[in-house]
Parts: C-alpha cells; structure tokens; sequence
C-alpha cells in the first residue's frame, strides 16, 4: 500500500502533529543556534547539520499543508504563509534570517551597547556607543545655538504646537484665526524670537543654527511659501495667456529638470555674482529661496494634475455664474482640485523634510551634518554607525508619522464625496 | 454694436496688459542680474567665456573610465565626470529595476510573511533621507570591512575589502567581431519575434520565440569564440605587500567604496518607489482581463505574457522612467562622499579653482537639463505609441 499518503483529511490526526513537531523543533534549533550559541544536531556531519532545519521545516509544512481541513487556525495558516511548496520554502527562508538576525540586532542596540558615561572612554562593550548621542544630543537638536539661548527655540516650538494642538479642539470660527495666526504671524514672530536682536534678546547669527530645529525651521518656512507659489505656477501653467504659461512651463521645467544640490551651489557661488557688489543676503534665506522654488516647481505640477482632473462643467458652471477668473478659481477650483491630490502634496512636503540634509553643501548643519561634525571630533573617532542609525531613526519617524497623517485624512476626505 | 466691438477690445486689452508686465518684469530681472554680473566679473579682472574649457585642468581624478590626468583639460575633466554620474546611474537603474519588481511583487505574494517584508523595506528605506542612507553605507557599513590583507575573498578571484572591492579584469582578444556578433543575434532576435508575431496573428501558430530568441543570444557569440578568434582571459587581483605594514591588490579593476555606497544607496532607495509603480500596475490590471483571457482559453503563461504585462507595463513604465531621471538626479549626491561625479569634479573642483562660478554652474544645470528633456521627451513619445487606441 502507499506508505506515504498524500496529506489529506483522512490521516489529519497522524500528520498534523508530525508535522507541527517537525516545524517547531527546526525552529527550535535556529533559535537556539542563533541566542545560545549551541547547535544541537551537533552530532550529524557537519552540512546536514546546516541544512536539517530547513529539511525538517519543509518536510513538516508539507504534512500539514491539508486542504479544507476543516480545523480554522489550520486553514489560514496554510492560505497565508503555506500554499504550496515555493511558499513554504520561502516562509521557512524569512522567520530563520528574522531569527538569526535578532540576537546580533539585539546585542548591538542594547545588551551589548553603553548607556552610562560621559566619554568614548566609557563605551567598553561590543554593541553601540549611546553614549555619543546623549553627550551630543544637545548639539543634535541645536546645532551650534548657545546652550543659554536654547529656551527660545523650545519656546517657539511649544508655541507652535501648542497652537496645532489647540486648533483641533475649537469650534470651525475660531479654526480660521488659528490657521491665520500660524500663516502670517508666528512665522515673524518666531523667526524673530530665534534669530533675536531686539526685545533685549541676544543676537544669534543663522550661521550658528543647526541640528533638528534646523531642519523644522527650514521646511516649515519652505512648506508655507512653496505652497502658494505652485499654486500660481500651476495656474500660469494652464493659463490661456501665451506670455505667462510659456514663462511658467519654463519656469517649472528648469526647476525639475535639475537635482537640489546644483540648486544650492547656485545659491551659493552664482547667485552673489547676481547682486550689486557688497550686498549680502544670509545664507540661509538664499538656501530658503532655493528650496522654496525647487519645491514650488514640483507643487506646481502636482496642482496641475488636480486642475486637469476636474471636469469642465465645473469651469463653465462657475462661470455661467458670473464669477471671474479670480473668485472662479479661489471658490470653485482650487478646493475641489488640491482635495483631489492631497496625496500628491503630501509627496512632494515628505520630499521637502527628506531633502533639507542637503543644506550641507553651503556649510549649514543640520542632523546629519552635525553628526558628521561629531564623528570627526577627535576624541569620538569611530561612532558614524551610531550617529547615522539615530539621525535615521529621527528622520524616519518624522516622514512615516507624516505619510501616515497624508493617508488618514486623504480616507477621511475622501468618503465625504 | 459699437458696445459689442468695444467689449471685444476691452477682452484683448485685458488680456495683453497682464502679459505684458509678466514679461517686462521678468526682462528687467534679467536685465538687472546680467549688469550686476558685469560688473561684479569686471571687478575681479574675469570675462564671461568658455574658453577655460581648453586650460590645462591640473587637478587628479580618483575615478576615471577615460584616461585622465592633470595635464588634461577642464573639457576633459568635464567628460570624466559626466562618464562617471552616467556609470553610476546605470548601475543604480540595473539594481533599483531588480530590487523594485522583486519587491513590488512580494508586496502581491499570497505568503502573508513576505508580503510583509516587502511592505516594511518599502516603508523604512523610502522614508529615510536617501543622503543618510549614502552616509551610512559610506561612513559606517563600508568602514566596518578589512583591510586588504584579511579582505574578504570569494574563491580568491575578487576581494572585498575597506578600501574598495577588486574584481577580475576582463582582457579580450578581437573584441570588436564579439560586439558585431552581439548586435546581429539582437538583429535575428528582432525578425525571429516579428515573425513568430505574425504567424500568431495570421495563422494562430505559437512558435517558441523566446526560446529560440535565447538560444540565438547564446550561439551566435559562441561561435565567435570557437572559430573567429575571439577570446577572453581574466587578469585577478593579487595581494602584493608595499611595506611591512601596508598591503595591496594588484591587477584586476579596483572599484571604488564610495561607488558601492553610491549605487547601494541610490538603487535600495529607488527600488522603493519602482516596487509601490510595479505594484499599483499590477493590481491596475482588471480582474475581468484575466478571467476573460482564461475563458478564452490562454494558459497561465500565455494570460500573464500576452494580456496582463503589457496592460500593466502601460500603468508601471511612466512613472518609472521618472524614478529613472530621479535616481540620475539623486546621483548628483555622491558630492557629499566624494566620488567623482559631474558635481564633485566640474561645480566644486573645477569651480574652485578657476572662479568662473556663472559658466561652470550653467553647464553643469544645462546637461542635467538636457538628459531630463530628452528622458521627458523620449517619455511623451512612448505614452502617445503605447495609449489606448480607442475607437
């Protein structure tokens, strides 16, 4: 007779236990193998040994791969990760190199790593050196600001999300001078608390911001002009007038056509050619123009895929109603286009954030150049891996919160229609 | 009627006003920023000019294709850079295309476990700043290899090592007949697939052109190699000792550390975006298309290859190539490690030294400009071929 019946629901009660026995004891010997360090089918050759796991796992997932078992936690576990044999393979490949890489991740960030100290000196272990991110996490945050002066950036900071925080709680009316103070009056009042200069604030030249806030500081302001000037281009680019839509295509193909950092050289080497001779405009309202306009290119064609999306009728309703160009595009196009490609903008904002680090090239520092800074400090040779794992870390957690914020409310805006 | 014929003007008016003063004003800024320029040029003793171009360049590249030194000129070292963004963009494009649909078909995978994975590399490589990402592999994974005398080797032909990643050097004999053969097997694939088309369309026939195709690309160069002369030998790297201390490779083609970062970087972040294009392609294709092609009969092969990719390229292609024109843009990062791009050589060196900031950073945005226009270009041509005919 066949000694090696197919796995069906006949032989369920002998082949489901084999075989789940079969699959946790090869992942009973990758675990063990990988955090003790002790290889228990020591006894066997040498590459037989390597392999047993997977040849164990296989032949287990194969015995309990029945269909329409009719146990539930069965079925889905072969529908998800079981299907056929490639699948198991591949399942079998994926939890063995999550648990071989676990203890080595493990040890570097935290059993092996340095907490306590105030010097390399003090980083004895194998695993990572924390100790240079919390010496140095006050130049992380505030680049080379006075440690005295620190209160003003946080100061400007917590205003800012308090008022955020404060707006989603009041009523629609009060909504709106929330929304008009952070536009048009806390950026002034911010910048002004931070650079200082008057109000009996000490002066802090921008050369001297850096780190995080810098980061904040520069998207913020590239966010909030950046968004109206591609709005207008966006506009010009669909407008009937020839001048202004060749000006604005030329415009925005300049911009996209070349990479951020030939941009920033501009900004930094040409531009000043430009002016009359002894004028000098900051660094980094000249590094602002640039990013502001780089972006403003890219929020431009994002728009334009908005205002081509919408319907005529819409057009020609507003302006059966009398309205013109202006009233007609503020009221009727604009809020129905920008709602369409919320998406869209929230790209182009997370390519703003992601691509602030590039300041670099004019000498401005924020995270990462701080941390090359730091890591070039002679007494904390050797600690890039450190310093680039955290600035990725920070960076991350900004653009994923924000791509998840762009999501919800493109679900939320989007059942309203 | 006089009322009828004054509104018309007034509209032409309305119109001509807006536009003039866009124009005036752009003029005068242009106008204003080229005085300014005179004279800040004539104040320091420069004229406006490419001249430069044929000087002397004077400055060493650590990476070239093309043979480079000092005593060559700027033009020169203009074309070193340019090879080298180029160099550096293919590589990244081979692997971002490799990585992107890997991963934006696990993303689709039935296995649970997978699909997951895939999602988590998506989510974590695309949000961090692709300039990190270069830093990481350059200042920390790279620098965390041995030094060449414990380097690590694979089969002792090619050697990993901290300073760079030596492979055998291919050494050809009658290279040229090899890349005619190459190019006639592509020639014969081309009617060998026309055909088997035809036949197909005419006649229902399926011929096995991709086999044949394959077959082809194989023997025709074979044959170059058993009678025509052509031959190819490896030279390797071998471990040579410059002092007591100091080892070297020598021999083989040296590849330089900041390339691997550069291409791991810029393919690993790309790869995000080409796997979320391939991804929504895929799914873009309508469940009916595949179960109209199963009830006509079409195996699983036939349904994928002849119904599903070519709907689905149509949805991944465009947005693709723009990852492509973006990675060759991102390219331009490898400034901030050091490898030898047009940025790093032209806009900084270059720059540095002869002071012309207005040509050199004109030239260097108008070829980035060029190879994007032309992308885009190239781009509007194959969406007009490939757009649903509708009738």
């Amino acid at each position: 007779m066949n000694l090696i019946a197919k796995p069906s629901k006949d032989n369920i009660k002998t082949y489901v236990p084999i075989g789940l026995f079969l699959v946790s004891l090869s992942f009973l010997d990758v675990f063990i193998n990988a955090f003790f360090n002790l290889n228990l089918m020591g006894f066997l050759p040498s590459q037989l040994s390597y392999f047993l796991p997977l040849i164990l796992g296989f032949i287990g997932f194969y015995l309990i791969r029945i269909e329409f078992s009719g146990v539930h936690s069965l079925d889905v576990l072969n529908k998800n990760i079981n299907s056929n044999n490639f699948n198991a393979l591949l399942t079998l490949f994926t939890i063995f190199i999550i648990i071989k890489s676990i203890p080595p991740m493990l040890d570097w960030f935290i059993l092996e790593a340095n907490f306590v100290g105030n010097s390399k000196d003090d980083c004895t272990g194998d695993g990572a050196c924390w100790v240079f991110i919390k010496v140095w996490f006050n130049r992380f945050m505030y680049g080379l600001y006075p440690d005295a002066e620190q209160w003003r950036i946080n100061t400007a900071f917590l205003i800012l999300f308090a008022v955020v925080g404060a707006s989603f709680f009041v009523s629609e009316k009060l909504k709106k001078y929330f929304v008009l103070f952070l536009v048009f009056v806390f950026p002034f009042l911010g910048i002004k608390l931070i650079s200082g200069g008057s109000f009996g604030l000490e002066y802090v030249e921008s050369a001297a911001w850096g780190g995080l806030s810098l980061t904040f500081i520069i998207s913020a302001f590239a966010i909030l002009f950046c968004f109206p000037i591609g709005v207008i281009l966006a506009l010009g680019r669909r407008s009937s007038l020839p001048a202004i839509k060749y000006i604005s295509i030329g415009f925005i193909e300049l911009w996209r056509g070349v990479p951020l950092i030939t941009v920033l050289f501009m900004s930094a080497v040409m531009f000043p050619m430009f002016l009359p001779d002894g004028t000098f405009i900051d660094k980094l309202i000249r590094v602002l123009i640039a990013i502001t306009l780089f972006e403003a290119a890219y929020m431009a064609e994002v728009v334009r895929g908005g205002l081509q999306a919408l319907p005529k009728g819409q057009y020609e309703a507003a302006k059966s109603l009398g309205m013109g160009y202006w009233r007609m595009n503020a009221l009727i196009i604009l809020p129905q286009a920008l709602k369409l490609v919320i998406p869209g903008i929230a790209n182009t904002l997370l390519a703003l954030v992601k691509d602030t680090p590039l300041i670099f090239v004019v000498g401005l520092m924020e995270l990462a150049g701080m941390i090359g800074l730091a890591k070039t400090n002679p007494k904390w040779l050797g600690m890039a891996m450190e310093g680039y794992v955290f600035a990725g870390l920070v960076f991350w957690i900004i653009c994923y919160a924000m791509s998840r914020y762009s999501q919800n409310l493109e679900k939320k805006l989007s059942t309203e229609r | 009627m006089i009322f009828k014929k004054f509104n018309i003007e007034n509209k032409k008016a309305r119109d001509l006003i807006p536009q003039a003063i866009t124009v005036l004003a752009l003029l005068s800024v242009i106008i204003y920023f080229a005085t300014n320029a005179q004279i800040n040029m004539g104040n320091r003793g420069i004229s406006f000019g490419f001249g430069f171009l044929n000087q002397e360049a004077s400055f060493d590249i650590t990476f070239s294709m093309i043979e480079y030194d000092g005593s060559h000129s700027y033009g020169r070292a203009f074309l070193v850079g340019l090879l080298n963004t180029i160099l550096v963009s293919v590589i990244g494009i081979f692997f971002a295309t490799i990585i992107g649909v890997v991963v934006g078909v696990s993303r689709l995978s039935d296995n649970y476990l997978i699909a997951k994975v895939a999602e988590w590399y998506v989510e974590i490589f695309r949000n961090i700043p692709l300039i990190l990402q270069i830093f990481f592999w350059y200042f920390a994974a790279l620098r965390a290899l041995p030094l060449p005398e414990n380097g690590i080797s694979f089969n002792d032909i090619s050697f990993l090592t901290i300073k760079g990643w030596y492979v055998p050097k291919f050494i050809w004999t009658n290279f040229n007949i090899f890349l005619l053969s190459v190019i006639a097997a592509f020639i014969a694939i081309y009617f060998i697939n026309s055909y088997a088309t035809k036949q197909r369309e005419q006649f229902g026939k399926q011929l096995p052109a991709t086999s044949i195709s394959l077959a082809t690309l194989i023997l025709i160069p074979l044959i170059t190699f058993l009678f025509l002369g052509v031959s190819l030998t490896f030279e390797y790297p071998v471990l040579k000792q410059l002092s007591s201390t100091v080892y070297t490779y020598e021999g083989g083609v040296s590849i330089i550390p900041e390339l691997i970062a550069l291409a791991l970087a810029l393919s690993m972040y790309t790869a995000t975006f080409i796997a979320e294009n391939v991804r929504a392609g895929i799914l873009g294709v309508g469940k009916g298309q595949k179960e109209a092609a199963a009830s006509i009969g079409l195996n699983k092969n036939q349904i994928l290859k002849l119904v599903v990719m070519p709907q689905a390229l149509r949805i991944i292609i465009p947005p693709t190539t723009n990852q492509y024109l973006n990675l060759t843009k991102n390219s331009s990062l490898a400034a901030a490690i050091a490898y030898p791009d047009i940025v790093l050589v032209f806009a900084g060196t270059a720059l540095m030294q002869t002071g012309r900031a207005i040509e050199i950073i004109s030239i260097t945005m108008l070829t980035y400009l060029t190879l994007s226009i032309s992308i885009s270009m190239f781009m509007n041509w194959y969406n007009k071929k490939m757009a649903i005919k509708e009738k």
